[in-house]
């Protein structure tokens, strides 16, 4: 069981991090402040996953679990980034028409 | 947990496990299977949210700087400070201190609120510069029906969390009631924990995802 003190260390971090988010988007870094942004976000997340959640401090079945809906996510956005955002790469007429109104 | 086993608030052991330490574990890794699921609910919006803003990037990017970000960096921090009460909380709960679980599910609650009132403020003003879609929206741009987009996404997205939040503070309300009555069970606060820590996370990625949108240009 973590002390208080790591809770507290680590709400801190959450801070800054939460503050720096803000003021990096209004920085233009160009194809970056998106990355950046989802970098930032992970990152506080696992904080929250691994010390708020204890995952850190249980067993590895626990972390399989914890990681598990992840995993499937990041699936989901590959295979579907794989079909709309490719399209139109190739001079080939599409059956299905590019995302529009 | 030795320290989880000295607290009087500790759970009985349900007849079909062997220790306290197994149904601990059987609890844990059951709400991180239905946290799984909400991952899962909420990423499928997500995606959607992701290729739509790819296809109109610049109405989104119109249409997102309509959002206060003073007000979406408010919530962030009340938001991670609850995760933060929360945590005590849960820590309280282990130690078997009854005094301190009440003050941080107090606190939990009074920042949930805080969070919630932030967001009805912000509806509301949405409400009044007629960006709720539908017949009602007024757009002044060109780029009217993909900006109308962004605010379906921002509306479905946000309320769902929002509805997430209500029912947290709900549950940190049965807690309370629970431990003024002396009847609370320190794996409960734990499991409602861990699902307050999910809803912040959720949070986390829904303001750069919404707010922080070429905020630059």
């Amino acid at each position: 069981m973590p002390s208080t003190s790591t809770y507290y260390k680590i709400f801190a971090l959450l801070m800054i991090l939460a503050l720096a988010t803000t003021a990096i988007a209004f920085v233009d870094l160009g194809i970056f402040n998106p990355i950046v942004a989802m970098a930032i976000a992970v990152t506080k997340a696992t904080l929250v996953v691994l010390f708020f959640m204890h995952v850190r401090y249980e067993g590895r079945l626990t972390f399989v679990f914890a990681i598990a809906g992840f995993c499937w996510l990041v699936i989901l956005l590959l295979l579907i980034s794989a079909d709309y955002l490719t399209r139109g790469w190739l001079p080939i007429p599409a059956a299905i028409p590019p995302m529009g109104f | 947990m030795p320290e989880a086993a000295a607290s009087p608030f500790h759970s009985r052991l349900k007849h079909q496990y062997e220790t306290l330490a197994q149904q601990h574990h059987a609890d844990t890794l059951g709400m991180w299977l239905f946290l799984a699921t909400e991952v899962l609910f909420f990423g499928g919006v997500i995606t959607a949210y992701v290729l739509y803003r790819a296809a109109y990037s610049t109405a989104f990017q119109h249409a997102s700087l309509t959002l206060d970000i003073v007000s979406g960096t408010l919530m962030t921090v009340v938001l991670l400070g609850s995760s933060l009460t929360m945590a005590m909380a849960v820590h309280a709960a282990q130690l078997g201190h009854r005094r301190a679980l009440a003050v941080f599910l107090i606190l939990t609650i009074v920042l949930g609120l805080a969070f919630l009132g932030i967001k009805g403020n912000e509806y509301y003003h949405k409400w009044e510069d007629h960006h709720i879609p539908g017949p009602g929206f007024v757009w002044s741009g060109t780029d009217g029906r993909a900006a109308q987009l962004f605010l379906y996404f921002y509306f479905v997205l946000t309320g769902l969390h929002a509805v997430h939040m209500i029912i947290g503070v709900a549950i940190m309300g049965m807690l309370l009631v629970q431990t003024a009555l002396g009847r609370v069970r320190n794996y409960v606060v734990e499991m409602s924990g861990l699902y307050w820590h999910f809803v912040d996370i959720v949070w986390i990625f829904l303001f750069p995802l919404l707010y922080l949108v070429d905020r630059h240009k």
